[in-house]
């Protein structure tokens, strides 16, 4: 049977439509996917993200364990709250996931995995772990719920206890924030997302979980699914795992350079290597942002035909905030600067797309037209 | 529980067929189906004149999941397709069995095989 989250009695009572998400029974949409996507937008939503696995690190060694783990370089993480985006790589530069990663103090970070790759995730962490003498512990205890939208913080902070809205108030974009309860639980804040809006990501204890979503709901906060997390995420041009990159494919080639550190020579990251003798040989692909030109919908798998060879859509979608399609894919190196025409093999017919600068929408504002 | 009118055939490919009074029929596809499939964003009509035997996959309806193929229970010749779902492909979700109609097919042989409302629902609920 699929897994469920604290919520899930609360989705089935709200109407939701449940699907099965990487082994978890997850809400797709509460009626309109769509309605859901312009509440981020423009107002507010609420997703249950509770499947997603979060894992405390600690250790003295702590840091030097994710310096090792992870390709992005957590010596950029000085200040406590500081949050990181990276991939964790395999030794032939794979990505097994990506992650965020928080640093709270020196004997303990936070991560944060996916729901679909929590199991591999933990096993590999946890075979490296001891070389570090880091423990690993997975918060089952605790619910996470993404609050996004231009109007999403100051809702959250108005349910925060009054001496912690202030602190709440101040935390600049990608910052986390354990605020304590008077009640002895603890709520981590933080300001990130995967919409392209503005909003906070909260982790706190399982039972009070539901009631948070209901007092949001209350103050019109919409209810929104994995559906519009897919359309929010992929107007950001922000890659999901699985889709836009796995274990047989690089972070090089799939829009993920800039979380790659190679700055510091003796970091000897899991995957440097490998990356390294790819970018010597030179790489084949780029991963590039499409806008359709003609009527339809791109989706993924679907090929991508250019005067340069063959490549491939990882995620497409209809765009709700533009009203066309677009798509994220892998194409040969040789084709791939803005503005290129390409063609999309759309069931069959061949239908004009253009490569555009990424991402597609932010905050509420489309980027490309 | 989604509508299905009793007025109305069923296909167990979730598509309706409604006999007009000059002797053509409506087909388009069920509450079931919209509900199934979520927000409509994209419809690809077919032209009139198309020739389209029984079974034939006659329009393409895409929703922000995914794409589906609707299929012609009856052989015929396409009469019109909807134009308005050009614009407002939503009509499908709104008003299944009324605007959100796909294509107009004068037929060319009786229908076989269809499901009263009765059915489709026996249908629905064996299908889970």
């Amino acid at each position: 049977m699929a897994r469920r989250t604290p919520l899930y009695d609360l989705h089935v009572g709200l109407g939701a439509r449940m699907v099965d998400f990487g082994g978890w029974d997850m809400p797709v949409n509460y009626g309109s996917q769509i309605e859901e996507h312009h509440a981020v937008r423009q107002d507010a939503g609420i997703f249950d993200v509770s499947h997603m696995c979060v894992i405390d690190a600690r250790g003295p060694r702590v840091r030097e364990f994710f310096s090792r783990l992870i390709a992005n370089d957590v010596a950029k993480l000085q200040q406590s709250g500081k949050a990181l985006y990276s991939c964790m790589l395999n030794e032939r530069g794979g990505v097994i996931d990506d992650l965020i990663v928080y640093f709270l103090d020196e004997n303990f970070f936070r991560v944060v995995v996916n729901a679909g790759t929590r199991d591999k995730d933990l096993a590999w962490m946890r075979a490296m772990a001891p070389q570090f003498g880091v423990q690993l512990t997975e918060r089952i205890d605790l619910a996470m719920l993404a609050v996004q939208g231009p109007n999403a913080r100051t809702k959250v902070i108005s349910l925060l206890p009054e001496e912690h809205r202030s602190s709440a108030q101040a935390l600049e974009p990608f910052f986390g924030k354990p605020l304590p309860m008077k009640d002895g639980g603890e709520w981590f804040v933080a300001r990130t997302g995967y919409t392209g809006e503005d909003g906070f990501e909260i982790m706190l204890p399982a039972s009070e979980a539901p009631s948070v979503w209901s007092r949001l709901n209350e103050l019109g906060v919409k209810s929104a699914g994995l559906g519009a997390r897919d359309t929010l995420r992929l107007e950001a041009a922000m890659n999901l795992y699985g889709n836009d990159m796995d274990e047989n494919q690089n972070p090089l080639e799939s829009g993920l350079s800039w979380t790659v550190s190679f700055e510091n020579p003796a970091r000897d990251f899991i995957g440097r290597k490998a990356l390294e003798a790819l970018k010597d040989a030179g790489l084949k692909n780029k991963f590039v942002a499409l806008l359709l030109e003609d009527r339809g919908v791109l989706r993924g798998h679907q090929k991508v035909v250019t005067a340069a060879g063959d490549g491939e859509i990882t995620s497409g979608t209809f765009s709700p905030t533009m009203e066309k399609s677009i798509a994220l894919a892998r194409v040969p190196r040789a084709v791939a600067a803005v503005g290129d025409r390409v063609q999309v093999d759309v069931r069959g017919k061949l239908l004009n797309a253009r490569v555009v600068k990424a991402p597609f929408v932010r905050n509420g504002k489309i980027l490309v037209s | 529980m989604s509508d299905s009118p009793a007025d109305l055939k069923y296909t167990k490919s979730h598509e309706w067929v409604r006999t007009l009074a000059d002797g053509n029929v409506e087909i388009g596809i069920t509450d079931h189906a919209q509900s199934a499939l979520g927000d409509l964003v994209f419809v690809d009509v077919p032209e009139a004149g198309k020739s389209l035997k029984a079974g034939d996959a006659f329009a393409v309806v895409e929703s922000v999941k995914a794409a589906s193929d609707v299929y012609t229970p009856v052989a015929g010749t396409v009469v019109e397709g909807n134009a308005n779902l050009g614009s407002q492909p939503e009509l499908i979700n709104s008003e299944p069995y009324k605007g959100g109609w796909i294509m107009r097919l004068k037929p060319g042989g009786a229908p076989a095989g269809l499901l009263s409302a009765a059915e489709y629902q026996a249908h629905l609920a064996a299908e889970g």
